[in-house]
């Protein structure tokens, strides 16, 4: 099947094209765009894409998709058909405590659920420790075979120090992307917030902002002796963003990202025990929030995720401190993105960057572009459609977003996944 | 949230945010029920058919008994629930087990629950014409025994504006301290001084009105009123602190401390009282102690608190 969109804004920051242009579809690759398409391309179906935009599928870093193992929050086919809705063709699927992503068999499992769903693609990021129990390596020269593009100890903590070098020159040896979210558990317990005059009014457990930077700077020390490659995951605080930033400045080979969420909320939204507002890490001072958007407006951070953690609707029906933490974020990823276009934060070349060609860079892939001769991974977005964020309309099973009622500018109106349609508006 | 449209207490879930006149509005009603003679006369059946549900999710006898005692003296039919050993540890969550009260009829929640903000999840879920009354969440609030106190100050010493105040002890984790302190500011309290050792102390107290003492000695200088909190054991193992003997040496309240502060200082705890830990017996016995006072005034507070709520419910949702 070929398809010819034509008359789209097209956005391909990696390429440096912002231009309205057609862009040419052949079976499951791009062929070429505006001039560059072929003389011999027939389209078997053309859409007119006037006054949308055309964008590269968005590669999300951060995703929970529950299965194997907590079927009970959702399942595969819902949650990649989440994605699409909102323009993400690739989910990179994070291991978890009981959905740990530690063998070849799980592997195959998930990525033959989401084919068989023929929604987003799903990668994964297999576990750094078996079941991350933070002692014992994982298999992964096996999980590097299978496909996973990167380990991670996801929540978990790790034995030690030791430990971690190792499981750090091991990944490194297969030339396995690594993933920390940096925590230092001890600093912490769980059901918490951020730390502040805020938490002890409130009586909830105090998540300093040490529990971060404590972990970042041993991993940092880890990094400068092992000359390791690591990316820092979900960062929360302005201190954070210091440590990186020199750590970059030095030289070191690291990367970072954050949550979108938390660009936009901060401990205050916590003030009347608002569960869906319960996060790891826990949501920080407006400084701290600041600091992230500077750091995504000045280009130290590397890319922005969803971490999408849909749960069913019991996990938040609790006092603050038992539920689960976590936001169902697919679907607010990429609008929530083009807010801080609209608040002049960054601009949309940068924005899209930040979810598409940067993410992939970060799991080794050249995708994210719309450039001839790759998988044909993108969507059409309708700029002016005004919406309203209602959370029966989700999707996702996982209900639990604290935007509701939150309203947008623009929508996703369909999306292509290897060049096929996996979600189209209204169908 | 724990107020009505026009003003009039629905919930009792925490004394901060409240109006000043609210809360002399409970000392007045408590001192009420404290001036009447004798056990016959206070039995006024503001409560009569009404059922109150004690819904204790974690260990209490005072507390517990105190607002058993209140209801029963406002005539209202009380169940006494120990959680601890029923439904929750069967698994069921907590918003079942308040539908199924409901369903069995119910006016009044008294909730004592280890997480910080349980009382206002269950006031935000339960039914609209049911009121839930705080007796302790977590480490965040336990607004009737803050009353309490303050009545017991305001009978000791009548207005709070010249008074200074000491809390000593375990701050970081007592919903206690951090009741009274919000009663305190909003009673317009002259000074409140915490004294503790720094990992006693949670991070950002100063900005609820409060100065800091890590000398005893120092901070309980002068002062009208020492408020002594209870000292969990489990602190010596979570690292907060070395030993019991050395707490005491410290921090502990003794006749011979007890002498820098004002001759007329009232010695008050909201128990139960560690002898030998945060207090010496002769000052928990002595004569300026006051915490049998403080017990009695708690049943005065709960009765005071218990027919406010049941008032404003009236008006509203009664039909």
């Amino acid at each position: 099947m070929n398809t010819l969109i034509k008359n789209g804004r097209l956005i391909d920051p990696a390429n440096g094209v912002d231009e309205i242009a057609d862009i040419a579809i052949q079976k499951t690759k791009i062929v070429g765009i505006g001039t560059e398409i072929p003389q011999s391309f027939k389209a078997d179906e053309t859409i007119d894409a006037s006054g949308l935009w055309v964008l590269p599928g968005i590669i999300d870093l951060s995703g929970y998709l529950r299965e194997p193992g907590q079927e009970n929050k959702t399942r595969i086919p819902f949650e990649t058909y989440a994605a699409v809705s909102a323009g993400i063709t690739k989910i990179c699927c994070m291991p978890e405590k009981h959905s740990p992503i530690d063998s070849g068999a799980t592997v195959k499992l998930i990525r033959s659920k989401a084919k068989q769903a023929g929604f987003a693609r799903v990668s994964m990021i297999g576990a750094l420790t078996e079941k991350l129990e933070g002692e014992q390596l994982s298999h992964m020269g096996s999980l590097k075979y299978v496909g996973c593009v990167g380990v991670s100890q996801g929540w978990e903590p790790m034995k030690d120090l030791a430990t971690l070098r190792k499981a750090m020159e091991y990944a490194a040896t297969h030339e396995l992307p690594l993933f920390f979210h940096p925590l230092e558990h001890s600093l912490m317990e769980a059901g918490g917030m951020h730390e502040g005059a805020l938490s002890t009014r409130l009586g909830l457990p105090p998540i300093p902002v040490a529990a971060e930077t404590a972990a970042m700077a041993q991993i940092l020390t880890l990094v400068e002796q092992t000359k390791t490659p690591v990316h820092f995951c979900r960062l929360s605080s302005a201190d954070s963003i210091t440590l990186l930033k020199q750590a970059k400045d030095r030289g070191l080979p690291v990367t970072a990202d954050v949550a979108v969420h938390q660009l936009f909320l901060t401990e205050m939204d916590l003030c009347d025990y608002n569960s869906l507002c319960h996060v790891i890490p826990p949501f920080r001072s407006e400084r701290d929030r600041d600091a992230l958007r500077l750091a995504v407006s000045d280009g130290t951070i590397d890319a922005i995720c969803s971490d999408h953690q849909p749960h069913e609707i019991d996990a938040k029906l609790t006092p603050f401190e038992e539920s689960s933490p976590g936001i169902s974020g697919f679907e607010t990823l990429l609008p929530l993105v083009l807010r801080l276009v609209e608040e002049k934060i960054i601009d949309i070349n940068q924005a899209i960057a930040y979810l598409t060609h940067k993410p992939a860079a970060l799991i080794n892939s050249n995708a994210g572009t719309l450039q001839a001769g790759k998988k044909a991974d993108l969507s059409l977005f309708d700029p002016k459609e005004f919406w309203q964020l209602d959370v029966d309309q989700l999707l996702s099973k996982g209900k639990n977003t604290p935007f509701s009622g939150w309203s947008f500018n623009g929508k996703t109106t369909q999306t292509f996944v290897k060049g096929k349609i996996a979600y189209k508006k209204g169908e | 949230m724990q107020l009505t449209a026009d003003g009039k207490l629905k919930h009792f879930l925490t004394v901060e945010g409240l109006p000043p006149l609210l809360l002399e509005e409970i000392l007045d009603r408590a001192q009420q029920f404290v001036s009447l003679p004798n056990k016959a006369q206070v039995q006024a059946p503001l409560l009569r058919g009404k059922t109150v549900m004690n819904l204790f999710f974690e260990n209490s006898t005072r507390t517990r008994t105190t607002f058993e005692l209140a209801a029963k003296r406002l005539s209202a039919d009380l169940i006494n629930l120990d959680i601890r050993n029923s439904a929750t540890t069967k698994g069921e969550s907590l918003l079942d087990t308040i539908r199924n009260l409901e369903a069995m009829g119910c006016d009044m929640f008294v909730v004592r629950h280890p997480s910080s903000g349980a009382a206002n999840f269950i006031a935000r879920y339960c039914a609209p014409h049911i009121s839930v009354l705080n007796a302790g969440d977590g480490k965040h609030a336990h607004p009737t025994q803050a009353m309490l106190d303050m009545l017991t100050i305001r009978q000791q010493k009548g207005d709070f504006t010249p008074l200074k105040i000491a809390i000593v002890g375990d701050i970081k984790h007592s919903r206690v301290a951090r009741s009274q302190i919000h009663a305190l500011t909003t009673l317009c309290a002259g000074e409140i001084r915490l004294i503790a050792p720094k990992t006693l102390i949670p991070e950002g107290i100063e900005k609820m009105g409060v100065s800091l003492y890590t000398e005893i000695e120092e901070g309980i200088k002068d002062v009208d009123v020492v408020i002594m909190l209870r000292l969990q054991h489990e602190r010596m193992k979570s690292a907060l602190l070395p030993s019991v003997r050395e707490y005491y040496a410290r921090y502990g309240l003794t006749e011979e401390r007890l002498k820098l502060a004002k001759p007329d200082a009232i010695v008050m705890h909201p128990g139960p009282v560690n002898r030998g830990v945060e207090i010496d017996s002769h000052v928990a016995d002595g004569p300026q102690s006051v915490i049998l006072q403080q017990v009695t005034n708690g049943i005065a507070v709960r009765m005071a608190v218990m027919s406010m709520v049941i008032g404003t419910r009236a008006q509203g949702d009664d039909a």
